[in-house]
């Protein structure tokens, strides 16, 4: 209780709201329902990120997207933390879907700030060049044969290029930079 | 047998890094008379690609779908990753039509429309709703009696429960257990079964994933397991691959071997461990094999 009175006192600076952010939050698939966190601590309860670490508490998101303090959470590297197990989805007694929430703000950081994980710019290039996550290697590849697998399906990189870019993520992935970890101790960027 | 057949989708993991599911699970399919079909092409389902831009995700999944409504099959996959990510895209795209129209407008641009016509199933799906329990039965000719196990059935195949169907209780997941029981083998409960292995992070922070997976390892042993039993490839890889990693990071020692399910039930069918690539576990699992030869 202490905890959450100190948060609202802390948050009372209006220069630090946005009253929209909520709104923009809430127009992404399954974060429609964030207004219905009445802040029970069940989702915290029972992640296993939050038994871990100091930073990543999924109730507490949920209440710094109502205040709209926007500032706080988008660009926050400890969003990266969640790992989508999707008990806080199954457990939240007002059908809030946390994990979902989470999705919306890293979406809505890498758009808004050109920022995402090193590996995930990593995947998302590999899939564009390959329609595979990994760069399959020739010797794998061969091995098949040998092993009386039938030949890896062939992607349709034109088609994965089309829809990179009808999406608009395209351009994103060129342009945005990168970290490389996500520092436990301090919730910040490492590398 | 018509029904038993499948737009088989396996995903980037395994042929990247787990052959031994792919054997495994192609050789007691076969056996059961679940036909593959390959795909006609292929690109990620998206599942990596969610957290940075998930519209993107929506499309590359509905992309996959659509193949196999041109197809007119249902899919099967061997991935947890695979399966959540293309059953929540098949879910939320039949029921959201806003979304719908979007993804479709960008599946347009490859000549494309996502209809909402099959079903995603993983093998888990496959093994309890179309093969059943009998038939699996009547193939299982060398029953792993005496052998006690415990399972791993990860986040994706059950979380979240409203979204993924097939009825298993995700507080609570009986399936994989029943599955493990048909090959004769005892089925160990241990602490906090539903706990997620950590993998889908380690790309961001190793020592997190690191402390969860040793806590699981931790309880499994404590039951006295003999084996752990997955059915995910990055799950498997978080407890078989980097097992030694984990042995080294917290000073112990597990030596627990991880099993694909199709391994654990292949065996139990009469294959051999090299039919089935025992041999290309990390975690040899020379103990469980001389008990059961
Ligand atoms: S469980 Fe639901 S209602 Fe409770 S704090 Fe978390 S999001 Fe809010
Ligand atoms: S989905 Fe993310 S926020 Fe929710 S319980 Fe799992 S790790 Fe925590």
């Amino acid at each position: 209780m202490a905890e959450l009175q100190q948060e609202a006192q802390e948050n009372v600076k209006p220069e630090k709201i946005d009253p929209k952010f909520k709104y923009e939050v809430m127009k992404h698939p399954g974060a429609e329902k964030i207004q219905m966190c009445f802040q029970c601590g069940t989702c915290t309860a029972d992640c296993a990120i939050a038994r871990f670490s100091d930073f990543y508490k999924p109730r507490k998101i949920a209440r710094i997207v109502q205040l709209g303090l926007k500032n706080r959470l988008l660009g926050n590297p400890m969003l990266w933390l969640c790992t989508t197990c999707f008990t806080c989805v199954d457990h939240c007694p007002q059908g809030v879907e946390v994990s979902s929430i989470v999705r919306a703000l890293r979406n809505m950081s890498v758009g808004n700030m050109n920022e995402m994980p090193f590996i995930y710019k990593v995947f998302a290039s590999n899939v564009l060049k390959t329609g595979y996550v990994y760069l399959m290697p020739e010797s794998r590849l061969k091995r098949r044969g040998a092993e009386g697998l039938p030949p890896l399906p062939k992607s349709n990189v034109e088609h994965v290029t089309k829809l990179f870019e009808a999406t608009g993520f395209l351009e994103t992935l060129e342009n945005a930079s990168t970290f490389k970890n996500v520092n436990l101790k301090t919730g910040d960027q490492d590398g | 047998m018509a029904d038993l057949e499948y737009l088989f989708f396996l995903g980037c993991l395994i042929p990247y890094r787990l052959a031994s599911y792919e054997v495994s699970a192609r050789k007691v399919l076969n056996k059961l008379g679940v036909k593959l079909v390959e795909m006609p092409d292929f690109n990620c389902c998206g599942f990596p690609i969610g957290p940075v831009n998930f519209d993107l995700a929506l499309s590359l999944a509905a992309r996959d779908l659509c193949l196999a409504e041109q197809k007119n099959l249902n899919i099967l996959t061997l991935c947890n990753g695979c399966f959540g990510t293309l059953n929540d895209a098949n879910k939320i795209l039949k029921e959201d039509e806003e979304l719908r129209d979007r993804i479709n407008s960008y599946l347009q641009q490859v000549g494309m429309e996502f209809k909402g016509t099959v079903t995603v199933k993983h093998i888990v799906h496959v093994l309890t709703e179309d093969v059943g329990s009998e038939k699996l039965k009547e193939q299982v000719k060398k029953p792993l009696t005496g052998l006690r196990v415990a399972q791993h059935t990860g986040c994706h195949l059950v979380r979240p429960a409203s979204h993924v169907g097939h009825g298993d209780n995700p507080e609570d997941p009986h399936v994989l257990k029943e599955l493990i029981r048909l090959t004769g083998a005892e089925c160990v409960e241990y602490t906090d079964e539903t706990e997620c292995c950590g993998n889908p992070i380690i790309g961001v922070n190793e020592d997190l994933p690191f402390e969860i997976a040793k806590e699981k390892l931790d309880h499994v042993k404590a039951a006295g397991a003999q084996a752990l039993i997955t059915v995910c490839p990055a799950c498997h890889m978080m407890y078989d691959f980097n097992q030694p990693r984990i042995e080294r990071a917290f000073n112990t020692s597990f030596r627990i071997p991880v099993l694909h399910y199709t391994q654990l039930l292949g065996l139990a069918m009469g294959f051999s461990p090299e039919d089935l690539r025992l041999n290309e576990l990390r975690v040899k699992p020379t103990e469980l094999l001389s008990q059961i030869q």
